[in-house]
């Protein structure tokens, strides 16, 4: 199977959505289809749990009668579903009431061509081969520790996506990508009860994937790693969070630049423009066009040409991350981010974790974030946390059920260091990051 | 209750090729397999939201969202595959690579399926369509003008409402066939206020399975417009949270979230079978203290977590899962009640027919206790009194688990003083639940806007508690 041979077809049917929201009236009409294709397979305790197929279909439709505007999505493309969806859309642009900053983003902004980026890498594989992979994956972390005493299971995932975006302009798009996915989640278990902790590998290319047994040994060293914690003395001490949780620390970061955010004056870095928000020597740059990476993009869901820009340089807010429509809602121009953002780097000078271990007298080395407390508008930020704790620049215990808390604003100031190991994993690739000081609460 | 079948019917295959033949012949092919239970599930979900900001209704969008998802069980495995296109030759593929996880075996003969009929707890109406278009936005200019009108500092509000028309079918070759129409609605408000160059957010909601026009009616939408306020504005004064293992009381209704995590998910039958939760094998223990009584029920009315019928066609009901401290039951769907030889609760849900049914939740919450709520705040010398929380999580392994505040209160000397900043709570479920001291009569229910998430799949769930007093939780503030 491969999912761009419905590119052209699909590509069509988008004409004929926008030609019959014309016909219907709309002075400007935009459509986006999304189409993924794939197979998940998990094995559990060396037998086959589950095997699952997916496809989904799903067009969106904005239109806008002048200044308002309405939308309608359905998963049926036939000729009658999309003249029934075109009216609905229709119907409650006939109700809404008008915003000057509604419309398409300005027709020079499309990419001419679109450059291929190479993330389309699809993976032919029968369940049955998935499931040995997945089997190798799991035996490999059971058998690496006695304390190893269950499984929630190891899967291979992959997944083929097309992306489609056209408006009344005349601009078309299109972009595929895969996905592939292998992952183990581990259960330990000691006199001091259970715990469990997993890893994940994706990459767009199969072939690039770690092996399934470097996958079940990492799940199985962190599982045994957190067995018998303990809590952690309440206090500030310096706290450095693991790549993957630095990642949603800066995240907050992002969300708090967003055009969203800053026009409903949801942020704590309201008129952060131009202002120091991190420390000098670190920035953040988006690289939205690189070759084979999970993030990139042509184009951003308002069908905008994606293009490599720092958000903070040098520790200064240079673009805020703006679609078409918060663009205008501030005066401004989009920065082809309407969606979010496309392969984030944090650019800095970067030391190696075993050193920013050895800055730490006394603190806590966060591996693993809980729960929703993050105020987007104060900054406030207390989450549940579990990791280590370090005393003299060593690890010497693991650590549960505490608690890390700050006012954002004040943590990024405090970044002290960020490591070498950036995880490439997510859309925000982050490395480690050392807070010079965070309040821990535990016994 | 036949009208409800026929509406359901009527409204999934109408437009449709597949017929009921059709669909024994899907579930006569999968019991040719060595398969020990096969299941087609439709569904068509029709979904309206209309938004307002910056004074103006300036969105509004309507989904179609139509498929079937066909499961086979062989032992422990399950196949899975689904089609959005509702027709006959999208039931065949999925059906196809469903059972491909078991080998063909001798032909069995087909069962005969039987209409399950049930007591419906919501009316079978579209609640989209019981409101028309001038009114939602009268609607939502209304709460935008409450919610101005009710503090100079409001600067800032935002209103949605929201509607599904979820309507759903489910034969199986243990005999099932059932099918429900399934209202839902709901309105949220959310105000930014400012003063002095401080600025605070409040958020209220509610909502629940019945029609746009129960929003409209009896100042029910100005009240949550006020509370937004309300909530928004006690936080202008919130002072730093302290940081470390205090007493905590919680209010009641909606800190039920406190349930759902402490125990709720850890004892859903998947995580009990396969020995990955912290109350697996631990029936007829003390997990909690012998004040706590903690039900799971599925058919009280019009609530956001209830269902006439769960996923799988299975009536819902009224499950015990903790009595004064000792826990007795755990929920089930039809795959981990058979593997535990036991019987389904009614707890089979999926977010979708493009997602497979697991054991969920509907609405949780604990009995009353004897205490009035002033008596309980008088017993703390020192404390924190919680009475809004954002959500929470848990680790079902370990049982540790979290939930955050968005308005609670330090205690001093038995009485409430200043509202402080948010902070997350964390604590380890059975632990926790020991350590609850003290049950108010006050039982309350949530205003339903509850969701929760496992396995990356979201359904509607209620939660409710009267107050309750835990003798200590770890709270994460910033003053050490």
């Amino acid at each position: 199977m491969d999912l761009r041979e419905q590119e052209s077809s699909l590509k069509e049917l988008t004409a004929d959505i926008l030609a019959e929201a014309n016909r219907q009236g709309a002075d400007q009409a935009e459509v986006s289809v999304s189409v993924d294709a794939g197979l998940s397979v998990q094995v559990r305790k060396g037998e086959l749990e589950q095997v699952e197929f997916n496809q989904d279909r799903g067009f969106g439709i904005t239109v806008y009668f002048g200044k308002r505007k309405g939308s309608a999505s359905t998963t049926d493309s036939s000729a009658r579903a999309i003249e029934d969806t075109v009216a609905a859309a229709k119907n409650i642009a006939s109700h809404t009431e008008e915003d000057p900053c509604n419309g398409l983003a300005d027709a020079d902004l499309m990419p001419a061509d679109l450059e291929d980026l190479d993330l389309f890498h699809p993976w032919d594989i029968e369940p049955q081969a998935a499931a040995d992979i997945a089997r190798a994956c799991e035996a490999e972390g059971l058998s690496a520790d006695e304390r190893l005493t269950n499984s929630d299971g190891a899967q291979v995932n992959t997944q083929q996506a097309l992306r489609l975006y056209g408006n009344s302009h005349g601009f078309i798009g299109a972009y595929s990508g895969t996905r592939h996915g292998l992952s183990c989640v581990l259960i330990g278990e000691d006199d001091a009860g259970m715990q469990r902790d997993f890893w994940y590998e994706v990459n767009r290319d199969a072939q690039t994937l770690p092996s399934p047994e470097s996958v079940g040994q990492r799940a199985a060293e962190r599982t045994v790693a957190r067995l018998s914690p303990r809590s952690a003395p309440t206090g500030s001490y310096p706290v450095l969070f693991e790549p993957p949780m630095a990642g949603g620390l800066i995240s907050h970061l992002l969300n708090a630049i967003s055009g969203g955010s800053l026009y409903r004056k949801a942020s704590f870095l309201l008129d952060s423009m131009g202002e120091q928000v991190l420390p000098e020597w670190l920035s953040l740059t988006e690289r939205p066009q690189l070759k084979k990476s999970l993030g990139s993009a042509n184009f951003d869901g308002d069908g905008v040409a994606t293009r490599e820009k720092s958000f903070v340089n040098a520790g200064v807010v240079e673009n805020y991350i703006l679609s078409a429509y918060s663009a205008r809602k501030l005066d401004m121009t989009t920065t082809g981010n309407a969606g979010g953002v496309h392969n984030l780097d944090l650019d800095g000078p970067q030391t190696p974790r075993a050193d920013m271990l050895k800055q730490i007298d006394r603190g806590l080395l966060v591996s693993e974030l809980m729960g929703q407390g993050v105020n987007g508008v104060t900054g406030d930020y207390s989450r549940g946390a579990a990791g280590y704790w370090i005393e003299n620049g060593e690890i010497v215990y693991p650590v549960a059920e505490v608690t890390v808390a700050g006012n954002l604003k004040d943590i990024y100031q405090r970044i002290v260091a960020i490591g070498d190991d950036v995880d490439l994993r997510g859309n925000v690739r982050a490395p480690s990051l050392l807070i010079e000081a965070m309040t821990v609460a535990g016994a | 209750m036949s009208d409800v079948y026929d509406a359901a019917r009527e409204s999934i295959l109408g437009a449709s090729d597949i017929g009921m033949a059709d669909l024994e012949q899907t579930l006569g092919s999968l019991m040719t397999h060595s398969i020990d239970y096969g299941e087609v599930y439709l569904q068509a979900i029709r979904s309206e939201s209309w938004g307002l900001e910056d004074g103006i209704v300036k969105d509004g969008s309507f989904s179609v969202d139509a498929g079937i998802g066909v499961r086979a069980l062989a032992g422990e495995k399950t196949g899975f595959a689904y089609s959005d296109d509702m027709l006959r030759s999208g039931l065949n593929q999925a059906a196809e690579a469903a059972r491909s996880i078991a080998a063909r075996g001798q032909d069995r003969q087909p069962v005969a399926i039987q209409r399950t009929d049930v007591a419906a707890l919501y009316p079978a109406v579209n609640p989209i369509t019981l409101l028309d278009e001038v009114a939602k936005v009268r609607l939502l200019q209304r709460v935008d003008q409450v919610a101005r009108q009710a503090d100079p500092r409001v600067k800032e509000v935002n209103v949605r409402v929201s509607a599904n028309h979820d309507v759903m079918m489910v034969l199986a070759t243990d005999g099932t066939h059932g099918a429900d129409v399934r209202p839902l609605v709901r309105l949220d408000v959310s105000v930014i206020v400012e003063a002095n160059g401080r600025r605070e957010r409040g958020n209220a909601g509610g909502g629940g399975r019945r029609g746009l026009d129960s929003l409209d009616a009896d100042g029910w939408a100005d009240e949550l417009a006020r509370e937004a306020v309300r909530m928004a504005l006690v936080n202008l004064d919130a002072i730093d949270a302290p940081a470390g293992p205090m007493p905590v009381v919680l209010g009641p209704g909606w800190p039920g979230v406190l349930l759902h995590e402490a125990v709720g998910h850890g004892l859903e039958g998947d995580f009990n079978r396969k020995g990955s939760s912290t109350f697996a094998n631990r029936v007829g223990q003390q997990v909690a203290s012998s004040l706590c009584t903690v039900i799971d029920d599925g058919t009280l009315d019009g609530r956001r977590g209830s269902l006439s019928m769960d996923d799988e066609g299975t009536p819902t009901q009224s499950t015990v899962l903790i009595e004064n401290g000792t826990l007795v039951g755990y929920m089930q769907d039809k795959l981990n009640a058979r593997l535990m030889n036991v019987a389904s609760t009614g707890n089979g849900r999926r977010q979708s027919y493009a997602h497979t049914p697991m054991p969920r939740m509907t609405n949780t919450f604990m009995r009353p206790g004897d205490h009035a709520p002033e008596e309980i705040l008088q017993s703390v010398e020192n404390g924190v009194y919680a009475v809004n929380f954002g959500g929470g999580s848990v680790d079902i392994t370990s049982g540790r688990f979290v939930f955050s505040a968005t308005e609670a209160y330090l205690i001093e000397n038995g009485k409430v003083t200043a509202p402080i900043r948010g902070a997350t709570l964390i604590g380890n479920g059975p632990d926790v639940m020991n350590k609850v001291s003290m049950v108010g009569n006050d039982l309350a229910l949530d205003g339903g806007v509850g969701v929760c998430g496992k396995d990356g799949q979201s359904v509607p769930v209620g939660v409710g508690q009267p107050t309750l007093k835990v003798d200590e939780i770890v709270v994460g503030g910033t003053q050490a």
